[in-house]
């Protein structure tokens, strides 16, 4: 027998670590719709920079979506400090080993590159704010009317966007007290699925937003630049099958990619095979593979496949189910990762 | 004399988890009611009636490797220069919890003041030539503190003749605390 009692009681370590709540899942979620969006994004502005028919892009204008979801983000990341009045103590430092630290201040750059992206658009989604502020529509000019700082623009959108999804997994992946976590494969998980969140997140958005002729008062305009449809014309049919076969590919390489994260941890050491049991008939089963693996990503991909063969008409329902599936990803993450633990090897007899 | 690496060699054999040393530490360190930054750990092992009992007086390892440093946004969560001890800035801690969610042995817990908190090895006392409170009271004085770098300490004494472990050795964080066997 092995039988193990302490007398430790701390609230929010024992019987089992729960510190984060809903905050953090939350926090990952959003910072993985907006890697997504920013790289999705950015690749919109590529192709505009080499002088494509920019027709049907809504994604080149969601960085002020993006902008509006990373505040909320942030603000789920402050409720969940217990000393948030000291939150500016994260910018008085840098620490090198600290994935944390370098993903506050890669926020702020962050913050910057989608400020200066919604200028891209400014002159049709919101031509209000040019015409109260001439300089700013002299920045938005300057961006626009050269290909080389478009595509500057683009790269740096792609690559600030693949590090911020790569950033929310390694927050957790580097904590070797945490089993779960502790898989190299959490990162690029992270990314995958924020690319397909974001992407889910921006179809939701142009149902919303996505009038044509797009509003252009103070308020509708505001509301209508979060994601402006470019053009009098719907996207060619072509364009929304190809971004649909895109989402495709996506959800499949996360499949393949929660494939590995279970095999991975099931013949590793013997607390990652424990933490593994988490999602493999312990109490995060369920969650895991009926509502991640099912309900967000195998009924989005046989949705999509029927859609693109015609079957059934395009609706906005994988794109709900991918986002559910993103989000419970986090949140099954971060709670069951909470509850993995280093197991005590029994080799001390 | 060169800058010492304090750690701490505790000796199950005679420990009988009194909790004396988690009282003396509540008292010392005025830690907040229903925390504590030291407890004691029971492991009973075998099978009756052939069973062995390890009694531990457990707290922060003052790890060499420490992934609550390493993970710490501000800076807050540090290694002392004096001593080599994990210490926690207070009025630098945000409240992250990172460092919580990456020590593999739950030292440490949120202060009901916002900050995170855990065992200091007394460095106050321990600056004015004192043990820490916890060493100070224990019964069966099974607790020892001192230089691990010093070959002439009780502690590196003990670590050389006797049988030790340390806990959850794979985590790879090289805790300074040990348990004698």
């Amino acid at each position: 027998m092995f039988e193990f009692t302490t007398t430790r009681h701390n609230p929010g370590v024992d019987p089992l670590l729960h510190v984060w709540g809903w905050e953090i899942p939350l926090y990952l979620f959003v910072g993985g719709v907006v890697a997504g969006m920013m790289v999705i994004a950015g690749v919109a502005m590529l192709r505009t920079a080499k002088g494509e028919d920019t027709r049907g892009f809504f994604s080149i204008q969601t960085p002020l979506l993006a902008f509006m979801l990373l505040n909320l983000g942030m603000l789920a990341l402050l409720l969940d400090l217990a000393h948030p009045l000291y939150v500016w103590a994260v910018y008085l430092t840098f620490q090198v080993a600290s994935p944390m630290s370098w993903g506050s201040w890669v926020l702020l750059i962050v913050y910057g590159i989608l400020l200066v992206s919604a200028l891209v658009r400014l002159h049709e989604a919101w031509p209000w704010l040019g015409r109260t502020f001439p300089v700013v529509e002299r920045w938005s000019h300057a961006i626009t009317s050269s290909p080389g700082r478009m595509s500057l623009l683009g790269w740096l959108n792609v690559l600030f966007g693949v590090g911020v999804g790569i950033y929310t997994g390694i927050l957790l992946n580097t904590m070797v007290a945490r089993p779960l976590w502790n898989t190299s494969v959490l990162p690029v998980l992270f990314l995958v699925s924020g690319l397909s969140a974001g992407a889910a997140a921006m179809h939701v958005a142009t149902r919303f937003f996505g009038r044509r002729p797009a509003p252009q008062g103070m308020i509708g305009g505001f509301l209508s630049a979060f994601v402006q449809p470019l053009g009098p014309e719907p996207p060619a049919r072509s364009t929304v099958d190809s971004l649909i076969r895109l989402d495709i590919v996506l959800l499949a390489i996360e499949l393949v990619l929660i494939a590995l994260l279970v095999l991975g941890l099931l013949t590793s050491t013997a607390s990652h095979a424990e933490a593994a049991k988490l999602v493999l008939g312990g109490p995060y089963t369920t969650a895991f593979w009926g509502v991640i693996v099912v309900a967000g990503i195998l009924v989005p991909i046989a949705l999509q496949g029927l859609e693109l063969s015609h079957r059934i008409p395009h609706t906005v329902l994988p794109a709900l189910l991918v986002l559910a599936g993103g989000y419970v990803l986090r949140w099954v993450m971060v709670n069951a990762g909470q509850a993995s633990e280093v197991v005590q090897a029994a080799v001390r007899q | 004399m060169s800058n010492p690496r304090f750690g701490m060699v505790i000796d199950t054999r005679k420990c009988v988890g009194c909790m004396d040393c988690v009282v003396a530490c509540q008292t010392e360190n005025d830690v907040p009611q229903g925390f504590c930054r030291d407890w004691i750990a029971t492991e009973v092992r075998g099978t009756f009636p052939a069973l062995t009992m390890e009694i531990r007086s457990e707290r922060c390892n003052h790890c060499d490797n420490p992934p609550c440093v390493s993970c710490c946004p501000t800076g807050a969560s540090h290694v002392e220069e004096f001593g080599r001890v994990v210490h926690v800035t207070a009025n630098r801690c945000i409240g992250c919890k990172a460092c919580l969610a990456a020590c593999p042995y739950g030292a440490r817990y949120v202060h009901p003041e916002g900050y995170v908190d855990k065992c200091t090895f007394c460095m106050h006392r321990v600056k004015e030539g004192k043990d820490p409170a916890c060493v100070s009271v224990c019964p069966t004085h099974c607790m020892v503190f001192g230089d691990l770098d010093d070959p002439k300490s009780r502690v590196s004494e003990l670590l050389r003749t006797r049988k030790w472990h340390v806990n959850l050795p794979e985590a790879g964080t090289r805790p300074r605390v040990y348990y004698l066997t």
